[in-house]
């Protein structure tokens, strides 16, 4: 912890966790959908849902899917920008079950085609968790470039993923893996200390039984 | 960040140096960053809070209604000459109400130590520059003071609505600003810690039950509590008033008043202000999506 825990952050009010969060949350989706968005539905959860409207967080999630920052003076008019940059979206309530309060679900289309679901939470201060990327669990802040790998439940993949990351020198901040069941769909997530380069990403793509490979980086990457 | 005033305290008797730079210097350590580059980036955070001051709107009403418009009625009772508490206090409530409604209006406002009480630091602050001509810089330093005080709350109690009720963010808020004060009066450390000592014994145990769960009744209206609070306090503990209960005590009550508080009264929107029949109304009639 240091002074600008305490004195900041700059933001668009009214509050850090329904209004800087949601543009965060917003701002993460969309870097993992890696492409910008043309359409999105939204479901929001609990507080979100029961004070989103008053605390401005739909406004702040729009805001956040068109990248813009949590001090941005265009949040409170974000939908007006949505429409000038071609951002269709739809708002609805959803129950997501015994999930955190501040909880949003997102299905989002982007350009080529580019489709993704996730689900976020809010937790407070304005830090958030990604909760569920494409139907299965995930658990990552957004503060690290974070790798996301859809595979086939088989041996062998987080091998060849660490011996990549090894290869590029890249450390390993958190690992996590889940499946929906032996055999079937699993998910890989790492969060790491650097960048992972966009030719290592392609290489993985392309092999045997890997799905889909979705990565969060910390800088903008529009043009891939 | 340090965790007591004793530390601070003791530091300043060892060293020779100011609060502000003890602070500043624990973050250059943690942040590896110059002292240059440290204090450059406080003196940003307290222009955000000048430029936040300037662009308050009086035609904006927050998106539930429950807010707006009251900052422009302080400030022609202050010019009319009308305001009991004078001109200087005057212009410390008409500020702290104006960044309250600004940032529930959805305008850019700088969290200290929460976006619900980001009136405190800036009505002090600002007014106190205005009244008695500080340099920028000797606000920035001041600034540190407060956040010194801040990161000493969050780590002996806490500075969320959520976790410690409005003692957290509105007596916090108050706490910090009280000994930034005191440092501007020309205080030492030990004097700052008993300043805000004094700013937090008068709200401990304040709920956080805002109206519909929204950042705005009664929490843009707290705001101006926090900061004049914050400068009867100073001027008492400038004055040479102590804290009967040391500081990092006061500090260690607000934690365990803190746990105390039932849930309803945490930022929840089910107790207090929020449960009366008023409250209740006004969050029925809330749209949602």
């Amino acid at each position: 912890m240091n002074s600008f825990d305490i004195i900041g952050p700059v933001m668009v009010g009214p509050s850090s966790s329904h209004t800087a969060g949601a543009v965060k949350i917003g701002n993460i989706a969309r870097k993992l959908l890696g492409a910008p968005v043309r359409k999105a539905d939204i479901f929001f959860h609990g507080s979100f849902l029961a004070t989103g409207k008053g605390h401005g967080t739909d406004r702040a999630l729009i805001a956040g899917l068109l990248g813009f920052p949590v001090d941005d003076t265009r949040i409170a008019n974000s939908f007006l920008h949505a429409e000038n940059a071609g951002l269709q979206y739809c708002m609805s309530g959803i129950d997501l079950g015994d999930v955190h309060p501040n909880s949003v679900k997102l299905l989002l289309e982007g350009d080529d085609q580019r489709k993704i679901e996730v689900v976020a939470a809010s937790v407070g201060g304005g830090a958030i968790r990604v909760t569920e990327i494409d139907g299965l669990p995930a658990n990552f802040s957004g503060d690290y470039p974070t790798l996301v790998v859809s595979n086939l439940d088989q041996p062998g993949h987080v091998t060849e993923i660490t011996s990549m990351l090894s290869h590029k020198s890249i450390n390993i901040a958190t690992m996590q893996l889940y499946r929906s069941s032996k055999g079937g769909n699993a998910v890989i997530v790492l969060e790491c200390d650097q960048e992972v380069p966009e030719t290592a990403i392609r290489w993985l793509a392309h092999l045997e039984g890997i799905l889909k490979v979705t990565y969060l980086g910390l800088q903008e990457r529009e043009s891939e | 960040m340090y965790q007591s005033f004793q530390e601070i305290i003791k530091l300043e008797k060892d060293t020779g140096k100011s609060f502000w730079e003890i602070v500043r210097d624990n973050d250059c350590r943690e942040m590896e960053i110059t002292e240059e580059a440290a204090f450059q980036r406080m003196q940003e955070m307290y222009e955000a809070m000048r430029n936040a001051d300037a662009s308050y709107d009086p035609s904006l009403s927050s998106a539930s209604g429950l807010v707006g418009r009251d900052g422009e009625k302080v400030a022609s009772a202050r010019k009319n000459g009308a305001m009991l508490c004078g001109e200087f206090l005057g212009l410390v409530m008409e500020k702290a109400i104006k960044m309250g409604e600004s940032n529930a209006c959805m305008k850019r406002i700088v969290a200290a130590p929460t976006a619900g009480s980001c009136g405190v630091l800036p009505a002090v602050f600002l007014s106190l520059e205005q009244e008695k001509g500080y340099s920028p810089q000797m606000m920035a330093k001041a600034l540190y003071v407060s956040a010194g005080i801040g990161g000493i709350i969050a780590q002996r109690a806490s500075v969320s609505g959520a976790a410690g009720g409005c003692q957290a963010e509105i007596g916090a808020a108050s706490a910090m600003a009280a000994g930034g004060v005191a440092f501007l009066l020309g205080c030492d450390a030990e004097t700052i810690a008993h300043a805000s000592a004094l700013a937090m014994k008068n709200l401990l145990g304040l709920a956080c039950d805002p109206v519909a769960g929204l950042v705005e009744v009664p929490c843009v209206k707290r705001n101006v509590i926090g900061a004049v609070n914050a400068l009867t306090s100073a001027d008492l503990a400038c004055a040479g008033i102590r804290s009967k209960i040391p500081p990092d005590e006061v500090f260690d009550a607000m934690r365990s008043i803190g746990r105390m508080l039932p849930e309803d009264l945490k930022e929840t929107g089910k107790g207090g202000l929020a449960a009366t029949p008023t409250g209740i109304a006004f969050r029925d009639g809330l749209k949602t999506f």
